[in-house]
């Protein structure tokens, strides 16, 4: 378990390493999220103790984002004489985002043979059930 | 009062407060049937500012509590890498598809929400926070702090929309009929970043990991792309 978390703190560090030495506009633990993948890629598996501490951190992943989130309070003004736009701009959007996404796939999907189909298949024919 | 000003400075307090209150909209969640609409986070935020609010709490005092939960997140985004590599086999047979549906659905989420808020004559700080809404948190903070908008907004916004992508999800499943694990928890994580991994876990493990690795892509695409996507359309 302890072996686990030193694991995750050390890909951090040198992810933050190498940003520090890149300048590459992206955040330490990205970095470190590939630099694990890359790790586990060459050992071929997922040790017990990592996959301890991952799964852990990953099931409660939404409390994590409670302290950035009560960050919205030092800007409630600004935010109570713009928060109808803000909410239709965030709204409309993510809404399309995700209309566009899933569509890239239905649309590739038609030209990427039977791999992309395997899982009960993400074509469905025009028509299908309602 | 004197017991309660010493009491409260100390950073254990806010801690715990975070985490009872988390606790609480989590149960609250659960028991009105999992409604995005009381998403635990929005609901603890809304509880948390209100009490800061009332009790006249600075957010740099309730932070110096909270940044030990807040410290986690290096630590959890390292460890996506763990349900990437258990569906390692899947995303190499579609990393072609993987990457064109990450750049187009990025750049669709930092066009789309500047043009609505440009409809809206929002001004240039609060556009520039919109921008990176659809990317994790620590990832849209660094890129704001680059571009020049709101950090802290930057971070509050991005866990709105969080919500929003959660709540729409399953319409827009319904919509393009959408069957496959892998397409649901990619387009979550790509539009909804951490939210939407957390809500692509509910519904399976294959749904985690594509949602985790959507959220990683489009955080990395996004750093790269949004400086350029924002000069182009004549910011800065």
């Amino acid at each position: 378990m302890l072996n686990g978390f030193l694991a995750l703190l050390l890909c951090q560090l040198l992810g933050e390493l190498l940003v520090l030495a890149t300048g590459v506009p992206v955040p330490g633990p990205v970095l470190g999220m590939v630099l694990l993948l890359l790790v586990l890629i060459v050992i071929k598996k997922t040790p017990d103790s990592v996959r301890l501490v991952s799964e852990g951190l990953l099931r409660h992943l939404a409390l994590l984002y409670v302290p950035a989130g009560v960050g919205l309070m030092v800007h409630l003004e600004m935010i109570s004489q713009y928060w109808l736009a803000i909410l239709v701009a965030l709204l409309v959007s993510t809404f399309v985002t995700m209309l566009v996404t899933a569509l890239v796939f239905r649309l590739l999907g038609k030209f990427s043979g039977p791999t992309k189909g395997e899982r009960s298949g993400l074509v469905r024919p025009q028509g299908g059930e309602r | 009062m004197e017991f309660w000003v010493y009491f409260a400075a100390k950073p254990l307090f806010w801690l715990i407060v975070t985490l009872v209150v988390f606790m609480f909209a989590s149960e609250l969640n659960k028991r009105s049937g999992g409604t995005p609409l009381l998403h635990p986070v929005l609901v603890a935020m809304a509880i948390i500012i209100s009490f800061l609010l009332v009790t006249d709490t600075r957010y740099e005092t309730y932070f110096e509590g909270a940044q030990f939960i807040h410290f986690l997140l290096g630590p959890a985004t390292v460890a996506l890498a763990v349900p990437l590599f258990d569906h390692f086999e899947r995303i190499k047979k579609m990393w072609l598809i993987l990457l064109v549906a990450c750049v187009t659905g990025a750049v669709t989420a930092i066009v789309s929400v500047l043009l609505v808020g440009l409809m809206f004559d929002l001004p240039e700080g609060v556009l520039l926070s919109l921008a990176p809404k659809s990317v994790t948190s620590p990832i849209a903070i660094g890129i704001v702090e680059k571009i020049g908008g709101f950090p802290s907004l930057a971070a509050g916004l991005v866990l709105i929309t969080g919500a929003m992508g959660c709540l729409l999800a399953p319409l827009i499943f319904k919509l393009l009929r959408v069957k496959d694990d892998a397409v649901k928890g990619f387009t979550l994580g790509l539009a909804a970043h951490g939210f939407g991994t957390a809500s692509a876990f509910e519904v399976s493990a294959v749904a985690g990991a594509f949602a985790g690795l959507a959220m990683g892509m489009t955080g990395l695409l996004t750093a790269f792309l949004l400086p350029v996507v924002i000069s182009l359309m004549g910011f800065n």
